[in-house]
This record gives C-alpha cells, sequence and structure tokens, in this order.
C-alpha cells in the first residue's frame, strides 16, 4: 500500500515538475508561434492597415473638407453633404440611373439565371456545353472590348438595326444615343452576363435530393407545384446569396457606362452611373472632399441595402438547421 | 390496357418537353453568343462588308484591319499587350502569395486575435472599394507611385483581393488536420507545413485564383484609368478605350479587330480551363 502511495506521489511530483519545465518551454515557444502565425497574416495585415483601414479613415475626413490634391484641405463641416441632399440636381439624377438599373438588372438576371438552370437540370445531354457557352459572357463582359461591342450592336447603324430593317422594314434609332433607351442597352448587357449566377444556382440544384421529388409526384404533385413547393423553397439560400452579391455588382457598374458614353454619362446624363459621377467629381473636376463625401453616400446606400436584405432573410430565406 | 397507355403518353409528353427545352436552349446559345460572332467576322471583313451583309462568314477574307487596328495609334497595341501582359503576371504571383498566407493562418494557425482579424477580412470582402479608393489615390500621389504600376500592383502582393483568400479558407479547411498534426510530432514549424503539405495539395484552388486574378486584372479598366496617364504605359484595355475616341467610330473592322485580339486571352484560358473556373464560381457560391 505504502509502497504504491509513494509511486503515485513521486509520479505527481515528477509530472508537475515536468508541466513547470515545459511551461517555461512553452512561454517561449507560445511567443514565437504568436510571432510566427503573424508573419504569415503579415501582408495582409500592412494592407489593411495602409490601404482599407487609413483610406476609410481619411476619407470620412476628407469628405468634410474642400481638397483638390495641390492646397491643404480646408474643413467645411458638413457643407458637402448638404449640398448632395439639398443642391445637386446630378447627384439625384445618379441616384436615380442607378437604382433603375439595379432594380431591372438584377432581378432580370436572377430570373433569368434560374431559369436556364433548372432547365439544364433536367438530365439533358450537353450540359457542360450550354454551362460553358452561358458562362462564357460573364467572363469577358467586364472588358472594354465587350462595352465597344455593344456599343456598336446599339449605334444608329449597327448591328440591330440592320436586323430591324432588313426583316420588319424598320428604322431604328441609335439606341446609345436616345436618353430613353441608353440605360436599358446596358441593363441587356448585364443580362447578357446571367452565366455565373446560373453556375451558384446549378450548383444549388444538384444538391436538392432527388427522393422529394419522387415522393411528390407520387403524392401526385406536377410540375408547376414541385417548383414551386420543393425547389423554390430549398433554393432560397442561393437565391438570396445570388441577389446580395449581383446587387453589389450592379452598384458598382462603370465601365460600360463609361464606354458607350464616352466617360460623360450621356446622352443628357441618362447613363450618369452614380461610380461615374464619382470618378468625374474626383478624377476630371478634382473636387476630391466632395468626392469623399459621395462615396460615403453610397457606402452607406450599399449598407443599408445589405442590412435591409440580411434583415428580410430571416422571412424568406428557408435554412436546414 | 390504361396502364399500358398512361407511361407512353407521358413518354410522349416528355419527350416533347425535351424537345421544347433542347429548342429554347439552342436558341438562347445562339442570341449569346452571335454578338461574339459578329465581332470577330466583322473584324476578318473590309468595311463597306460589314454594312452591306449580316452573313457571319465574310465573303472576302481580309487580316487588313488587324494591321491597321495594331499600329492605330501612337504606340502600337504590341506594346499595351506587353504592359498588360506584365501587370497580369505580377499580380498573379501576389494574389497567389499573399491570400495562401494569409488563408493559412486563418485555417491552421491559433493566435491571439484570429477571429477577430478573420471578421474584419471577410468585412472587407463586403465593403464597396469606393469609401478607399480617393485617399489611396491620394497616398499613391504622394508616394509618387501615379503613372507606374505600382498602384496596380503593390495591394496584390498585400492580399488586398479578400475574395482569394476566402476561396482558399475553404479549400484549406477541407485538407485534413491529421496531416499538420503528423508534421509537428516530426517537428515541422509552421512554415515547412505550409509550404510541403498545404501548398503541394492546394494545387487546384491555386491553379483557380491564379486564373481568376489574370482575367480580372487583364480585363481592369478602372485602376489603370486613373493611374496611367501615358500611352506609353496603357494596359490593353486603356489602349482600345483611346482607340474608339481616336478613330473607332470611322474604322469598325479595325476596332474590331483589337476587341477580339483584347478579348482572345481570355478566351483562350476559358476553353483551357472552364471546368477549373466554373467549378471555383460553384464552389464559393455554395459554402458559405
Amino acid at each position: 500500500m505504502e509502497a504504491r502511495y509513494l509511486r503515485e506521489d513521486a509520479g505527481r511530483i515528477a509530472t508537475a515538475a515536468d508541466r513547470l519545465a515545459a511551461n517555461r518551454h512553452e512561454r517561449g515557444s507560445f511567443l514565437r508561434y504568436q510571432f510566427a502565425s503573424y508573419s504569415f497574416l503579415l501582408p495582409w495585415l500592412i494592407g489593411f492597415l495602409a490601404l482599407t483601414l487609413g483610406p476609410a479613415l481619411s476619407s470620412l475626413y476628407l469628405s468634410f473638407t474642400d481638397y483638390d490634391l495641390v492646397d491643404t484641405p480646408y474643413w467645411v463641416g458638413i457643407a458637402n453633404y448638404s449640398r448632395i441632399a439639398s443642391d445637386d440636381p446630378r447627384f439625384w439624377k445618379a441616384m436615380q440611373v442607378t437604382f433603375t438599373f439595379v432594380v431591372l438588372s438584377v432581378p432580370l438576371k436572377l430570373a433569368f439565371a434560374l431559369a436556364v438552370a433548372v432547365a439544364l437540370n433536367k438530365g439533358l445531354r450537353g450540359l457542360t456545353f450550354f454551362r460553358a457557352v452561358f458562362y462564357l459572357p460573364s467572363l469577358i463582359g467586364a472588358s472594354v472590348a465587350i462595352a465597344v461591342l455593344w456599343r456598336q450592336i446599339f449605334a444608329g447603324d449597327g448591328l440591330l438595326n440592320r436586323l430591324l430593317a432588313s426583316v420588319f422594314g424598320y428604322e431604328g434609332p441609335s439606341w446609345i444615343s436616345t436618353p430613353g433607351t441608353a440605360l436599358y442597352t446596358l441593363v441587356l448587357l448585364a443580362v447578357w452576363q446571367f452565366g455565373s449566377p446560373m453556375i451558384i444556382f446549378l450548383a444549388g440544384l444538384r444538391q436538392i435530393p432527388q427522393d422529394m421529388y419522387e415522393a411528390a409526384s407520387i403524392d401526385g404533385a406536377g410540375a408547376r407545384r414541385q417548383f414551386l413547393k420543393i425547389t423554390l423553397p430549398l433554393l432560397t439560400p442561393v437565391i438570396f446569396f445570388n441577389a446580395v452579391i449581383q446587387t453589389i455588382d450592379a452598384f458598382k457598374a462603370f465601365t460600360s457606362a463609361f464606354v458607350i458614353s464616352n466617360g460623360s454619362g450621356g446622352p443628357i446624363d441618362s447613363t450618369l452611373f452614380y461610380t461615374l459621377y464619382l470618378y468625374q467629381e474626383a478624377f476630371v473636376n478634382f473636387r476630391i472632399g466632395y468626392a469623399s463625401a459621395l462615396a460615403w453616400v453610397l457606402v452607406v446606400i450599399i449598407g443599408i441595402f445589405t442590412a435591409l436584405s440580411f434583415l428580410s432573410a430571416r422571412f424568406w430565406v428557408h435554412y436546414d438547421d | 390496357m390504361t396502364d399500358a397507355v398512361t407511361p407512353s403518353i407521358s413518354r410522349e409528353r416528355s419527350h416533347a418537353t425535351r424537345a421544347f427545352l433542347y429548342a429554347g436552349l439552342i436558341a438562347i446559345t445562339f442570341a449569346m453568343l452571335y454578338p461574339l460572332l459578329w465581332m470577330v467576322s466583322s473584324s476578318f471583313k473590309p468595311d463597306n462588308e460589314i454594312f452591306s451583309s449580316s452573313s457571319l462568314i465574310p465573303e472576302v477574307f481580309s487580316l487588313d484591319a488587324y494591321s491597321r487596328g495594331w499600329n492605330g495609334l501612337s504606340v502600337s497595341f504590341g506594346r499595351f499587350f506587353l504592359n498588360s501582359l506584365f501587370i497580369a503576371v505580377l499580380s498573379v504571383v501576389g494574389n497567389l502569395a499573399s491570400c495562401s498566407l494569409a488563408a493559412f493562418a486563418f485555417t491552421r494557425l491559433h493566435f491571439f486575435g484570429r477571429n477577430f482579424w478573420f471578421a474584419l477580412m471577410l468585412g472587407t470582402l463586403m465593403m464597396p472599394q469606393h469609401a478607399v479608393l480617393i485617399p489611396q489615390y491620394v497616398l499613391f500621389l504622394n508616394l509618387g507611385w501615379v503613372n507606374t504600376i505600382l498602384p496596380l500592383v503593390v495591394p496584390k502582393f498585400l492580399a488586398m483581393d479578400a475574395f482569394f483568400i476566402f476561396l482558399m479558407v475553404q479549400f484549406f479547411r477541407g485538407i485534413p488536420r491529421e496531416l499538420d498534426e503528423a508534421a509537428t510530432m516530426d517537428g515541422c514549424g509552421p512554415w515547412r507545413i505550409y509550404f510541403k503539405i498545404i501548398l503541394p495539395l492546394s494545387i487546384p484552388v491555386l491553379a483557380t485564383a491564379a486564373i481568376f486574378s489574370f482575367i480580372w486584372t487583364w480585363d481592369d479598366f478602372f485602376a489603370p484609368l486613373i493611374y496611367l496617364n501615358d500611352a506609353d504605359s496603357y494596359t490593353v484595355q486603356l489602349g482600345l478605350r483611346t482607340f474608339v475616341d481616336s478613330s473607332g467610330q470611322s474604322d469598325w473592322s479595325a476596332l474590331f479587330a483589337m476587341s477580339t485580339l483584347v478579348v482572345l486571352p481570355v478566351f483562350v484560358l476559358f476553353l483551357f480551363f472552364q471546368r477549373l473556373l466554373i467549378e471555383g464560381i460553384a464552389t464559393t457560391g455554395m459554402k458559405r
């Protein structure tokens, strides 16, 4: 008995000593480990502080100043913001153009992407081919080349009008220089790039268990009912993801409007996307303070949009858990 | 009797549905590709033929437009292509190195403040770039970097494309932890685990990130527009836009020739790696 206690005590003392030694050793290696870990994070950390956090704070400050890149920023209080709110018709025009673009292009693009994804998911042959072809425009759509192409399609003597003339004998206007239609050509360009949300929809559709459809069809549910009662509810998380990403993207649209309007946002500001207006104020007119205020207004608007969609998600997005 | 009849009716109906679906998909394919095919075919036509015929096959096949476009500006498009290639390759290297380091830290190391930094990183994914655009410009202006490629390339070496960190985090999480643990037992530190275990097992995600990174840099218009002022340092996108302004409206075929060339590298990457790209898009959408 005694011997056993002794042995156990000895064991306990030994482990305690070990632990002490290990602790002393660990404190050194703990620090070394932290240091090594942060060395992996270092590039990102420098970038985050110098190119994201610092600039974000600095642009907040600049938005309360008058600054032209040459003289030192001059504090003007909320003058920039009050001018945006009450004395800048181009701001309101830009808001109207941007919201029209977002509200039209995002739902159309998503509806089209979903419809095509559901069709492709019917087990057709050639899935890989169709998927690749439909994805191609998303991949190349951001290029200036495609904006140039769009310009030539919808020009007065462009492809569309020539097709209209030869098929219907209709003489179309120059769609890109008519204020009433210019923006819609850009909406069409956005919808043409429905491929990347379509791929995400396809991946989502693949995860819906096939036996749910089998059970439903045994119960006598038709294709439409199956779509409304199974596909759509189970796909809501993917719809939500796509909607958020596409909305943020639509707010940021720039290149197509820039190329189609030669950087002006014309005709008569009908394609004056918010980003384009921001660019003109900052890098053409060098009203840096005012442009910073415009930038922050956009950030807040996108933030509100995102927050609202996340809040609304709990009412319509279906999660398994 | 009825038993025998119903399936054949439904089979006929499903045949009809299928035919209908195929017809629809082929129509969409045609409508989507027609503008692109028109662009390519017009680049081989003389201008008067672009206007007179809407056929996709040129009657007279000519490469004139390519040589006119190539030398259409005071600086040749060859220069623009070299500039774009240089910037894109540096961006790929920068993104792969910096984003994989950050993703490794976020998934494999247990350091103080990890969750805090990770949340901030996710925040930058959602944050629009506009808030930081102007002060970044002011910063680069004060550093004397405007009109050099540094403002386009340095941010890539600082892992500022958080999307790629996110993509790699998703992938690294799938690599079994037992591998790291075994390596740690054998005395490997984090650097050796990163180089000898994680990177070699991550070729697919690194390839996806490399291709996307190349394409997005190649297509980028905004950053070159504000940072590059000399025609000598223009990227292809800037060159193309200048070309539209200078002569494009009168010489459509040359404009289409240059547009085709600008899209070509992206198209080639797409042909070779479409499966990788499509999987990349699908996984970022799904594993949230």
